[in-house]
């Protein structure tokens, strides 16, 4: 008898359609959708995916609490011996949803669940510890590799086997720790690893230090109506045309423009060039990602000193928290020297 | 935005996913509206939606004039 699995997969997986989309509500399919085809290849028999539970990457973001009962709800009905989501590679809503979804399935249900992401995708940091994410690629080009480990780690789990370590089994490590017998004493390893280090030889850590990047909050603005305020936003609005020629996704850099004598940013000057949300929205006013007309009223009124004449814009879609760092450091620098006293980003 | 932050610049993000904002480590967080239309809500009249997106932003100004210690939402 073959292991019953449920497969968790977004609207574009699913073939019903892009960001125009992305608000589709919960469905539950029989049998096999999109890339549950190759998973069930890669089970060569020993599972099947017997039901497909689908929902819009938007829908699952905007409606969290609702989504995932309902989601939940539907995989119970198909008696499943294990959860697999994705792979969502970098696509940041779809790795929250299928982390969402595992993390769920797993307390509710306690049955084995593997997801699937890029290390990047925002998905890790949050679900990393409750479920088994296969280390992937950041496109769907890596799907052959990504289903192969995904239904590999499946069925060992399955069988009750012994999970390795993530380097061996291919999983995003988990931060959790296991007690294991080794024949050197800890004083020992420890001082071969630090003579390797002295002798300049590679080494490897048996706990590697947690990073956690936190940036203490500054200090508030006192007077309000004394400060600039600039606008940075990840929305990717743009002057219409996209001068810059921003990319849709994993944006390798930023744009810098003037809002001397602007008023509003209307759909006549502006667009996004975003390609990871549905656009018609931001394109028909553009104020809905960067609220330039309220903040003239703001400045007209006295509730702020200024809106800093330039604003910042890029496209936060699967770009590298390495470009994404690099910006944010520019800007900052550029900010700082034209003496803005407060940013707001916004994001889509 | 967080090197924005440590640039030294206090900074509002204002964004659909909080979750998300509260991994990349954003010390000042204000929940929009929806993802693809974060300051604004296309099923209001337009009017409204000014209202709508001048409370976000009174929103945002205010969490910039709030001391926080870590990370906060403000959601009223």
């Amino acid at each position: 008898m073959s292991y019953r699995i449920v497969h968790y997969i977004n609207q574009f997986f699913a073939g019903i359609g892009g960001e125009e989309k992305a608000d589709y509500k919960p469905e539950a399919r029989e049998g096999v959708v999109g890339p549950g085809q190759a998973l069930n290849a890669a089970f060569k028999g020993r599972a099947e995916i017997v039901g497909t539970v689908i929902c819009g990457d938007s829908y699952f973001a905007e409606h969290m609490a609702e989504a995932s009962a309902e989601i939940l709800e539907m995989i119970r009905k198909f008696s499943p011996d294990a959860v697999i989501a994705g792979p969502a590679f970098n696509a940041g809503r779809y790795g929250t949803a299928s982390g969402a979804v595992l993390e769920l399935v797993s307390r509710e249900l306690k049955i084995p669940v593997v997801g699937g992401m890029y290390p990047e995708n925002p998905g890790v940091e949050l679900y990393r510890k409750s479920a088994y994410i296969v280390r992937t690629s950041d496109s769907a080009r890596g799907m052959g590799p990504a289903v192969q480990g995904m239904a590999a780690l499946a069925l060992k789990l399955l069988d009750g086997e012994k999970i390795g370590t993530p380097e061996e089994e291919g999983y995003i490590e988990r931060g959790l720790r296991k007690n294991i017998f080794l024949d050197k004493v800890g004083g020992e390893r420890a001082a071969e690893m630090l003579a390797r280090k002295l002798r300049g030889e590679p080494f490897k850590t048996e706990y590697p230090m947690p990073v956690f990047d936190r940036v203490a909050p500054n200090p508030p603005i006192l007077d309000m109506k004394k400060a600039v305020v600039a606008l940075v936003t990840s929305g990717g609005i743009v002057p219409k045309g996209n001068p810059d020629h921003i990319e849709a996704s994993s944006a390798t850099h930023y744009g810098e423009y003037s809002l001397e004598g602007v008023l509003t940013a209307d759909a006549d000057h502006y667009e996004t060039a975003h390609g990871g949300y549905d656009p018609t929205y931001a394109n028909k006013d553009p104020n809905r990602v960067l609220p330039v007309d309220v903040l003239r009223q703001l400045e007209k009124e006295g509730v702020i000193g200024k809106l800093h004449e330039k604003y910042y814009s890029t496209v936060g879609n699967g770009t590298s928290v390495a470009n994404a760092k690099r910006f944010g450091e520019e800007i900052v620098g550029k900010l700082k020297k034209d003496g803005v006293d407060a940013v707001i980003v916004t994001s889509t | 935005m967080k090197e924005i932050e440590r640039g030294g610049i206090p900074v509002v993000h204002v964004c659909t996913i909080v979750p998300i904002s509260q991994t990349v480590g954003a010390n000042r967080i204000v929940p929009a509206v929806a993802i693809p239309h974060p300051l604004g809500d296309p099923t209001r009249t337009h009017e409204e939606e000014v209202q709508i997106r001048r409370n976000l932003v009174l929103k945002a100004l205010k969490a910039l004039g709030t001391e926080v210690h870590e990370q906060t939402v403000f959601t009223d």
